[in-house]
Parts: C-alpha cells; sequence; structure tokens
C-alpha cells in the first residue's frame, strides 16, 4: 500500500473464502449491471455503491441489495472509516481523471470503465492477467472488448507470416444502448479503440468505426472486424484461432457469437493487396439489469467483472505487488 | 416574374453581403467529388480532380464538396479504399477552385476532429457533418471544433424519409445549437416524394429560420431529384445539392445541370452559367465517370425500399462474391432498417442469401 490509512484491508485478512470488497462509483445503467455481476463473484464482495443524485433508481436498487449507498460521492467514500480494496469506476473520463489519484493514495485498485486511459488497457482473454499488479487498469470501449479478442486470434495465427498489417473494426450498437457519455464523446470512442485494436489486438495499424442504429425494436449489438494478413497465411488457423477465441469470451460473455464462418478474400486491388479476413460477430446480453439487446453494455460489465476478480484473486493469494 | 415569387427565403436574404453570392436566390453545391465518390468506387485521380473543379468552378458553381464517399476517414474495407488521399484531393481543388468554396464531409464515428484540422489545413473552407437523423447530438463536440476554427458549418440529418417532420426539426435545432449554420434535409435513399419533402424542409425551416439556414439533398431512385428541390426551395431551402450528370450513389443526386436550367425557367437565380454548366458535364464529368448513374432494378430497389444509396456497389460486390441476388440483398438490408454505415452487414445478409439458396438446393 503506497500510503497510511486507518482503513482495514481485506487482502491483510484474506483467508478462505475470504472475499475483496468494492465499491461501484457511478449507479448508471453500466453500474448497475455490474452490481449484479459482483454479487455472483465468490471473490469480490460489492459493499458500497456511490452516486451524486438521491432520486438515482441505482442507488435505490443497490440498497435493495444490501449495498450501502451514498449520493454523496467519492468524498464520502473516501472519508469512511472502512475503505474498499477495489473501485469500479463507472462515471466519465473526466471524473476517473480527477479521482484516480486518490484511489491509488488511499490503497484502492481502480478498474475503470470509462475511456479515460489512466492505467494500462485489458482485454480479458488476451492480456487478462497480464496488469493484475497495477494500481489502474482501463477496459479501452465496449466496441473494443467485442473485437479486440479477434484481431488478437487473427493475429496469433497470422503471427508466422508476417501477422496482422491492418485491422479495421465496425460497431454497430442500438442507439437506446448508447448514453450521453459516449455520444458526446464519440471521437474518444473510435481513437481509444483504433489504439487498442493495434496495441492489443496486435495490428500494426488500427480503425474503429461505430455506427448507431435507432431501429425499433432494438437491435443486438453487432461486430464486424476485418484484418488484412500476408497473402501466404494459413486459412485454417485462422479459422481455428477465431473459433477458439469465440469460445474464450462466450466463458464470461455466453451471448459473444460467430454470425458467420470467417471469411477469407483473396488478395486484390480493393484489399490492397493482402488477404482479407472478414469476421462476423453479434453480442448478446444476460440481460442483468440492461435488455439483451445492449451487449456493448454487457461485455464491458462482463469484462470488468473478469478484470477485477484476476486482481482480488492475485490479491487474495498475496501475489499482487505494486506495479 | 419576379425572382422570389415562389421562394419563402431566398440565399440573399441571409446572405446579402457575400461578395460572391450575396445576389443569388439559391448557393449550389456540386458534390460529384464526394457523392461521385461512392459511384466511382473512390477511385478519383489528382488529374481528375483538378479538371472537374476547374470546370465546375469556371461555371459558376459556388461550392464544390471534396472527400471520401463516406467521409473524411472513410478509407478502409468497410467503405473502400481511397486511390489518392483525400486530403491531397481537397487541397488540390482548394489550389484549383478560383472563386468556388471548398466543402468536405465528415461522420462522426468514422471521421474524427483530427480530419477536421488537416481538411482546414489543405484548404477546406465548409465543414459538413452528417449524421443519421436521429443521431445529430453525436455531431456536437465537432461543431463546436469547426466553429472555433473559424470553418462555416452545415449539418446533414441523413435518411431523412425515416422520419417524421417533427423529428428532424428537433433534430436540427440540436445540430445549430451545437454550432451548426445550415442543417440539410438529406434524401440519402432517393426515397422521399414531394409532399415529404415539402412537410420535412417546412418542418426543419420553421424551427431553425431565425438561426441557421436550411438545404436539400436529393438522389435519383425513384427519378424525383429535380421536382423534390424545385419543392424544397419552395419551402425555405436555400442551400441545394447536386451533382453534374448525377455523379453520385445509387441513381445519382439530383442532375445539377438540369436544376440549373430549371431555376433559370423559374427565375430563380443560381449564379451558374447553364451552357457552361451543360458543357462541363457533358466532356469533364462524364469521362471521369466509370458509366452513367442510371434508374435500373438495383437503384429503383433503393428508392422504393428506403435502403442507403451508398449501398449500391458494396451490395453488388457482395452479390458476385456469393452468388445471390443484389437485389435481394438491398431489399434484405431495408428490412433490417440498415443505416448508412452498415455496409459491413451486407456481407452478412448475403451469407444468409446464400445459405437459404444451398438449402434450397439440396433440397430440390
Amino acid at each position: 500500500m503506497t500510503s497510511a490509512t486507518s482503513a482495514t484491508s481485506a487482502t491483510g485478512a484474506a483467508a478462505g473464502g475470504a472475499r475483496l470488497t468494492a465499491a461501484i462509483v457511478g449507479p448508471g445503467n453500466i453500474g448497475t449491471d455490474l452490481m449484479y455481476k459482483l454479487l455472483r463473484s465468490d471473490v469480490i464482495e460489492p459493499r458500497w455503491m456511490i452516486g451524486v443524485d438521491p432520486t438515482s433508481e441505482g442507488l435505490r436498487l443497490a440498497r435493495e441489495q444490501g449495498l450501502e449507498s451514498s449520493h454523496e460521492g467519492v468524498d464520502w467514500l473516501l472519508k469512511q472509516d472502512e475503505l474498499p480494496d477495489l473501485i469500479f469506476e463507472a462515471t466519465s473520463a473526466y471524473v476517473h481523471r480527477e479521482y484516480a489519484p486518490r484511489y491509488t493514495e488511499a490503497g484502492i485498485r481502480a478498474v475503470d470503465l470509462t475511456p479515460a486511459a489512466v492505467g494500462p488497457a485489458v482485454i480479458p482473454p488476451v492480456n487478462g492477467e497480464e496488469h493484475v499488479g497495477a494500481w489502474n487498469v482501463n477496459m479501452i470501449t465496449c466496441g473494443g472488448q467485442a473485437t479486440i479478442p479477434m484481431v488478437a486470434a487473427v493475429s496469433r495465427a497470422a503471427a508466422p507470416y508476417g501477422g496482422v498489417s491492418y485491422a479495421e473494426i465496425v460497431a454497430s450498437v442500438s442507439s437506446v444502448s448508447a448514453g450521453p457519455g459516449t455520444r458526446a464523446n464519440i471521437d474518444e470512442f473510435t481513437r481509444t479503440t483504433a489504439r487498442g485494436v493495434e496495441e492489443i489486438g496486435g495490428a500494426a495499424r488500427g480503425k474503429a468505426i461505430i455506427i448507431l442504429n435507432p431501429a425499433e425494436p432494438p437491435m443486438i449489438m453487432r461486430d464486424t472486424i476485418f484484418c488484412a494478413v500476408p497473402p501466404d497465411t494459413d486459412h485454417d488457423a485462422i479459422v481455428t484461432s477465431v473459433l477458439a477465441m469465440e469460445k474464450a469470451v462466450q466463458e464470461y460473455v455466453p451471448g459473444y457469437r460467430l454470425l458467420q464462418e470467417p471469411q477469407i478474400d483473396e488478395p486484390s486491388e480493393a484489399t490492397q493487396g493482402q488477404t482479407k479476413v472478414s469476421v462476423f460477430v453479434e453480442v448478446e446480453g444476460a440481460g442483468d439489469f440492461l435488455p439483451p439487446y445492449a451487449g456493448n453494455l454487457d461485455i464491458m460489465t462482463a469484462a470488468a467483472t473478469q478484470v477485477g476478480q484476476n486482481i482480488a484473486r492475485s490479491l487474495l493469494a498475496g501475489a499482487g505487488k505494486d506495479a | 416574374m419576379p425572382a422570389d415569387t415562389h421562394l419563402t427565403r431566398t440565399w440573399s436574404a441571409t446572405h446579402g453581403d457575400d461578395p460572391v453570392t450575396g445576389g443569388l436566390d439559391l448557393r449550389l453545391t456540386d458534390t460529384c467529388l464526394r457523392d461521385g465518390s461512392h459511384h466511382k468506387r473512390h477511385q478519383f485521380t489528382a488529374t481528375e480532380v483538378r479538371d472537374i473543379v476547374a470546370a465546375l468552378d469556371g461555371a459558376g458553381i459556388p461550392v464544390i464538396e471534396v472527400t471520401h464517399g463516406d467521409g473524411l476517414g472513410g478509407s478502409s474495407f468497410n467503405y473502400g479504399f481511397s486511390r489518392t488521399p483525400e486530403q491531397e484531393l481537397i487541397r488540390i481543388a482548394a489550389e484549383t477552385a478560383q472563386r468556388a468554396k471548398i466543402a468536405f464531409l465528415m461522420l462522426p464515428g468514422v471521421g474524427t476532429k483530427d480530419d477536421i484540422r488537416a481538411a482546414q489545413d489543405n484548404g477546406g473552407q465548409i465543414c459538413r457533418i452528417a449524421t443519421h437523423c436521429t443521431e445529430a447530438d453525436v455531431s456536437q463536440q465537432h461543431f463546436a471544433l469547426a466553429r472555433e476554427l473559424g470553418l462555416e458549418t452545415v449539418g446533414f440529418l441523413m435518411m431523412s424519409h425515416t422520419q417524421p417532420p417533427e423529428v428532424l426539426a428537433r433534430q436540427a435545432r440540436i445540430m445549430v445549437d451545437a454550432g451548426c449554420q445550415c442543417v440539410y434535409v438529406v434524401d440519402s435513399a432517393g426515397a422521399l416524394v414531394m409532399e415529404q419533402t415539402a412537410d420535412r424542409v417546412s418542418a426543419v425551416y420553421d424551427e431553425i429560420h431565425r438561426d441557421a439556414t436550411v438545404g436539400f439533398h436529393g438522389h435519383e431512385n425513384l427519378g424525383l431529384g429535380v421536382a423534390n428541390t424545385v419543392i424544397a426551395a419552395r419551402s425555405g431551402a436555400t442551400q441545394i445539392d447536386g451533382s453534374v450528370r448525377r455523379f453520385g450513389a445509387g441513381a445519382g443526386n439530383t442532375p445539377l445541370e438540369a436544376f440549373i436550367g430549371v431555376c433559370d425557367k423559374l427565375g430563380w437565380t443560381t449564379g451558374v452559367d447553364f451552357l457552361q454548366i451543360v458543357d462541363a458535364a457533358e466532356d469533364v464529368i462524364r469521362p471521369a465517370m466509370p458509366e452513367e448513374c442510371t434508374l435500373d432494378r438495383m437503384t429503383l430497389m433503393m428508392g422504393y425500399a428506403g435502403v442507403y444509396s451508398s449501398f449500391l456497389k458494396h451490395a453488388g460486390n457482395a452479390a458476385e462474391r456469393y452468388g445471390v441476388s443484389g437485389a435481394q440483398i438491398l431489399l434484405e438490408a431495408g428490412r433490417r432498417k440498415l443505416i448508412g454505415g452498415q455496409e459491413d452487414q451486407l456481407i452478412d445478409i448475403a451469407l444468409h442469401l446464400k445459405a437459404a439458396q444451398d438449402k434450397a438446393a439440396a433440397n430440390a
């Protein structure tokens, strides 16, 4: 821990069956959905829900589930005698950038569901174990969580032939599932996602496109992943790798599925001389709090739960040293 | 007859002091170097852009739009890669034009603010920001930046046929409040008929005319480009899009040279010389087109089913790749309520059609 604090810490008391305590900051759709997932965790105990609006539905639901709820914000939380081991931030990039240093100072690990990108980015089936010692980890974007696993799947298959020179993802989500944060910060979405496609997906160059579709009934999240690979890349290896990645993501997002077999187009002028791999996925949410069409939000909360649990297990095992 | 007999508003009523367009009833934008980019599969060369801009500018077209068909940053697997980088084409256009202003298009979610800055550095003066017509709020940060940079701003409400007039008016208000100076009713699917155009343009006009101007962007998929545009002008639109020789997505845009001829007959001033623009259409624009933009089975299907015009070539590609009907792909795109930008889903549709076709063949 970086600073002296009078707060007790479950890490110290970790014994058989012990769980780390967690606070969720931001009782909106994401925070509330996340709460239901954490309530099922055997290594994390969600104990606080923090908001700023006393009339918040999320705070009411959290109280109903036995969480201590406050509308007095993070300042209230940090004044308590007992502090959480983990904070899940589901507010906005602006808010998280402001509070992140205070969490670290208080000895609290943060899983950041905003695009603030204060800490290293994590995609569970790709680098989920890499940053368990970090004080702050970032979940990129919903589109990134849904597509970067597939870019990584193609990358690992194409690695012996030179890898993915360019990957492009197209995320289509229903308008009703895109909140004011996404709408006001759509550039941040495309930029943060594209960077994740490169840094975690392994593409030399990445591009991200997002579409908000207002169709009624709302469409289930759909994502298309295009990758350019060298012409001699083994097609079967790509397909095998993509199918294996589908299974890996399904372990925490059961509604994640390929819509079609990966499509492989031979090099042409339209593919700039590279072989083009197209992967089509659909993400149906678990419906914990958000409706099933909002797979974009579900994959975010499911991934954050995975990452939080990895950190918790590592800390409980006494292996989680400061990053 | 007096020039503005049937016009609710003229361009000069709001922009009388503009040295180039101040005396005009309508201000025209040619978009063959942007919307036509779809028809050209984004393969414009520097020479073609130079020649086309010179011809349009020489005939008196006051605004020329130049960008990848899907806007800044559109060069991609999903929409097709540009042969020449669009920023280079914008620069060439700006260097070539003597009087015309160069406009560029951007779609939030595809392009970013950095692309807007680059386009301005290359000489673009009018920033046109397009969203689906229910999603105007994604454009707020871009309008704010464009105004901060001193760019003229235009907002595009795409697929306007899908929403009633009052919804368009509310969305137009969001854009204007964000810094948009002219909101276009955009008939991306060429699906509007005249009364629907009039209702939509009038509603947007009523909502924003104290603060901004109104524009209309038509397509030819039901053969109504000129008719819709005349009605739009009578309903208060003072900025008008079209493409010489229809050079645009789907069955093409409102044929600008024809509209200019119609304006001459109606006594509406556009500042464009009819004979010169007709020559440019024939001698300069047509040779740069891979083929004429025509009303055929595929493009009619788009107007009829309300499908985004730039899906045309992509549906054709997918139909050829998987041996299924392109018209069926477009009908299914309409049924799935796909919107602009979802070109990737056309491949999924083609694969579904192929699976159904294979199954039927196996059972036969």
